[in-house]
């Protein structure tokens, strides 16, 4: 007998044996699907109905100027609004982030000047009370860490060397294993917590006290996210006994995630093959029919399409648009050789037929060559039509994160409920080796005290003559300033997230979380192609540097052909290899927040085109100002061999030396991949 | 033995089965007016061994799969007779698929140790997509500069060879866009034994900017693509059921 009306049916194993192990009771009870999708059904009326709601708000918001309502007053939590609908009587699935659709939620406590400058940019005043409690009385993450910054670190930020760090906004990418709610209830959970706290004990160190805090804030959390489905008429205490009640739960989670922080990425898990045992188990019963499981799918992700922040537009315009990375992983295959594929993944995928073409939530399918074949062609149909899936290698990740994890905004995985990470943006290499070129001096910024080149790191010796610049003098350097950079950067990231937690802990996914959670330090790189390219110039060609006034490089002259990075060419390649092995393993050295496991990514997929702004002219010949390449990618128009050679550069990168990720763009037109006959 | 190569594609999807690593060799003898690729025309290039361009292709083995190869083009691949026989020797060795996309210009069936080179190549070559510029001589010379005998020989050639062959048509409006110049190609076609497939490949502007890049004056100014109507009747012409 189970201890649950929720379990009943189900086989039972560790999962339900007095622990939280949603893997475990996925593998016990999903059905591996492999056949195609002609089972789907289609948009019922009131999906329709919905999303015509859905559009019509949609061209609201645009006429409006980008945002259609915002609250300037109520500070968003769990708990801050009411019940809100699109139509109550149609919704399967409900839930909104405030108590009107559209309407963008105030979340200060990453930052109480961004909060004010979003609103003022769309038009709104921020409430004064609202305002004065957050500067007077209430810190955010944004103070703590200006406060504590170092000049030097304001001075690396303020010159973009460290960019896009997450100081100023909440710095997202946590998942919580929002499955968790909906297979165990909420009370299940709380009592889970309390035991862990309870384990707690001892000689109080800081470390010990701070874990009984957060434990404390994960299970207020809890049981704020109760009285929020309460508020919709739910109970969520108890286990979920529909596919219905259990697809709820779970983004009942995920809302007060979005409710509880306002992150640069709010990903939401892997979850159809979870949900396809509980839609298995009602269609068996004869309890609902597919059209009602479509429903369910189609309204949960219509939810998901209508996820929104504040945000200035800056920021916007750093992240190319107003995305939110609601990633959902898909499919992908088992330690044991079953394939994770359900019948719900192909639903989920079919919401792109019910509701159209969209690029949220971001639809992920963990890709492996063993996949069913029905699948990968129904995958392969839905992306020529809509262009809207985004692919994975599960073959690369599934070694290292076995076969629970999830994507945190695009590429960086995580197992859910197991790991969660610190996301640290990017350190620039590019203008870094322009640095060990000007010894720390910006190439762009001014002191603005003295008028003369800012410094920016401690005075390291400069390259001084005007020959031809010597490979290894240039890499010695590049490799001294490299060391400076990783130190500054790591521990300008020990500070940041140390304020995060302590300001802005996100309280509601990490109590979706193991308490014993694994994490990672998450870096990045900008900049790499550009920076593997200049030591390829200078290697292989002659590159004479051209000063200003006051002795700054400012400029190079090239003479003769270098190979290039993008082209398959061991020579460049090996330059872009050693600068992100050589980087990292600097990275390794130092002390990471919390015994954080450090990891690198290199994705900057629109953000490369701000960073360009703030790097002058590179010894590879970019000119200054001009984007620098996306991610991985080589530098444009630089790969001359065709994209197999291109992509092989890219290939060559070492993935355990990037664990958070490695992306390249590449666009394609149907006509290169071959005639149609 | 080293060629003189105007650049390397590693993802080559239109020029042969399946994906191909394209080498497209420096140099040809014939001026086609609709020419996308007048930078391969003249000297230049760079000189690559037969060992290097070997290497390059074999890093893309695994992508060939059971399809794809190797394909060389141009400018005109068979300028370089002797390059391509010993660069289709070794890729064969390694068990790699070789194409050529040739005019068939440098055949001479009248000249014996000519002959004997081709057939030479054609013993390490799997597939010759040949491109008859234009059935009726005169307009070909026009075309092209050059008499179609010699390719019409090497056809009739590779035909009586057993070399499988492709045929492409590349499809220009005033010049091969005519129903009466189609059928009398297709009557050709019909004549020879090893045409596995026939390709019309609409005429395209994409070349402009390169005769501009080159200084040079584009013969067809002002000429259109074909209609897709167009197209589909050369197909249903040249490739259509026999009547």
């Amino acid at each position: 007998m189970m201890q649950y009306k929720g379990w009943e049916g189900f086989v039972p194993g560790k999962w339900c044996n007095d622990e939280v192990d949603v893997r475990d009771f996925i593998q016990r009870n999903y059905t591996p699907y492999e056949g195609d999708g002609s089972f789907l059904a289609p948009a019922t009326d009131a999906t329709k109905k919905l999303w015509d709601i859905v559009c019509d708000l949609t061209k609201k918001e645009l006429a409006n100027g980008g945002v259609l309502n915002a609250d300037t007053k109520i500070v968003s939590t769990l708990t801050s609004h009411g019940a809100g609908y699109l139509d109550k009587d149609l919704e399967k699935i409900v839930g909104i982030q405030t108590d009107e659709p559209f309407k963008r939620a105030l979340q200060p406590f990453g930052g109480i000047r961004m909060s004010e400058g979003a609103l003022e940019m769309y038009g709104y005043t921020i409430d004064p009370n609202v305002k004065e409690i957050f500067t007077k009385y209430r810190k955010t993450h944004n103070e703590g860490v200006f406060d504590a910054y170092t000049p030097e670190m304001r001075a690396a930020r303020s010159a973009h060397i460290l960019t896009g760090l997450p100081d100023a906004y909440g710095r997202g990418r946590i998942i919580g294993d929002y499955r968790r709610v909906a297979l165990y209830g909420v009370d299940y959970l709380i009592q889970k917590k309390e035991e862990d706290k309870l384990a707690i004990n001892g000689d109080m160190t800081p470390e010990k006290v701070r874990n009984r805090e957060e434990i404390a804030d994960q299970i207020k959390a809890l049981k704020g996210l109760k009285a929020m489905a309460a508020a919709y008429g739910c109970d969520i205490s108890r286990p979920a006994e529909t596919a219905q009640e259990a697809i709820q739960a779970l983004y009942f989670g995920y809302l007060g995630a979005i409710k509880d922080q306002n992150g640069a990425a709010m990903s939401i898990g892997r979850n159809t093959t979870f949900l396809d045992i509980y839609i298995d188990r009602d269609l068996k019963k004869g309890l609902i029919t597919e059209e009602q499981a479509q429903e369910f799918i189609d309204h949960f992700v219509m939810k998901l399409r209508i996820v929104k922040f504040m945000r200035t537009k800056e920021y916007n315009e750093l992240f190319s648009g107003d995305p939110t990375w609601v990633t959902e992983a898909i499919g992908g295959m088992g330690v044991d050789g079953r394939t994770l594929v359900t019948k719900t993944a192909f639903r989920i995928l079919h919401t792109l037929d019910n509701l159209g073409p969209a690029p949220e939530p971001n639809l992920t399918v963990l890709w492996s060559k063993r996949l069913p074949v029905a699948f990968k062609r129904f995958c392969a149909d839905i992306s020529i039509r809509t262009s809207s899936i985004q692919y994975e290698s599960d073959e690369l990740m599934r070694p290292e994160m076995g076969d629970d994890y999830a994507i945190a905004c695009c590429v960086s995985c995580m197992r859910v409920g197991k790991d969660m990470q610190f996301f640290g943006a990017r350190a620039n290499l590019a203008k870094c080796l322009l640095y060990a070129i000007n010894g720390g001096k910006d190439e762009i910024m001014k002191d603005k005290k003295t008028g003369k080149p800012m410094q920016v790191s401690p005075e390291f010796m400069p390259i001084t003559s005007n020959d031809a610049l010597d490979f290894n003098d240039v890499c010695a350097k590049f490799d001294n300033m490299m060391t400076w950079l990783a130190d500054l950067y790591v521990n300008t990231l020990n500070l940041i997230h140390y304020m995060h937690d302590k300001y802005s802990y996100e309280a509601l996914e990490m109590s979706l979380h193991d308490t014993n959670v694994r994490r990672f330090f998450a870096t990045g790189i900008a900049g790499l192609s550009c920076a593997a390219d200049s030591l390829s110039a200078i290697k292989y060609a002659k590159v004479y540097p051209v000063r200003n006034e006051d002795g700054i490089v400012v400029d190079y002259r090239i003479e003769g052909e270098y190979p290039k990075y993008g082209n398959n060419d061991d020579r460049a390649d090996e330059l872009a290899v050693w600068i992100l092995k050589t980087f990292m393993k600097k990275v390794k050295s130092h002390y990471t927040y919390r015994d954080s496991v450090p990891t690198t990514s290199i994705l900057t997929i629109t953000s490369n085109v701000v960073y360009g702004k703030k790097t002058g002219n590179t010894p590879d010949g970019r000119r200054g100002g001009t984007p620098l390449a996306p991610g991985a990618n080589p530098m444009h128009g630089r790969d001359c061999n065709g994209a197999l050679a291109s992509l092989e550069s890219v290939a060559k990168l070492p993935y355990e030396y990037s664990r958070d990720g490695i992306s390249n763009t590449f666009s394609i037109t149907p006509g290169s991949l071959g005639k149609e006959d | 033995m080293n060629g003189r190569i105007h650049s390397f594609e590693s993802f080559g999807t239109v020029d042969g089965p399946g994906i191909r690593f394209v080498v497209f060799l420096q140099g040809c003898p014939l001026r086609c007016q609709y020419c996308h690729n007048p930078d391969t025309w003249g000297a230049g290039g760079k000189e690559y061994s037969v060992e290097d361009v070997v290497n390059r292709a074999l890093k893309y083995k695994n992508y060939f799969g059971n399809g794809g190869g190797v394909t060389v083009t141009g400018g005109e691949p068979l300028l370089q007779l002797e390059f391509v026989t010993e660069l289709f020797t070794a890729l064969k060795e390694k068990g790699l698929h070789t194409c050529i996309d040739t005019s068939g210009i440098t055949f001479h069936p009248d000249d014996k140790e000519n002959v004997e080179k081709h057939k030479k190549l054609l013993s390490v070559t799997d597939l010759v997509m040949l491109d008859i510029k234009h059935i009726d001589d005169a307009a070909c010379k026009k075309l092209t500069g050059q008499s179609n005998k010699n390719t019409l020989a090497f056809a009739r050639f590779l035909s009586d060879n057993h070399t499988p062959i492709w045929i492409r048509q590349v499809l220009v409006p005033t010049i091969t866009d005519d129903d009466g110049v189609l059928q009398r190609t297709r009557a050709f076609i019909d004549t020879l034994t090893t045409v596995e497939r026939i390709e019309v490949l609409p005429y395209h502007t994409l070349g402009v900017v390169k005769y501009e890049k080159l200084g040079m004056e584009y013969p067809l100014q002002g000429l259109e693509a074909p209609s897709k109507e167009r197209v589909e009747n050369a197909k249903r012409i040249l490739c259509g059921e026999k009547k």
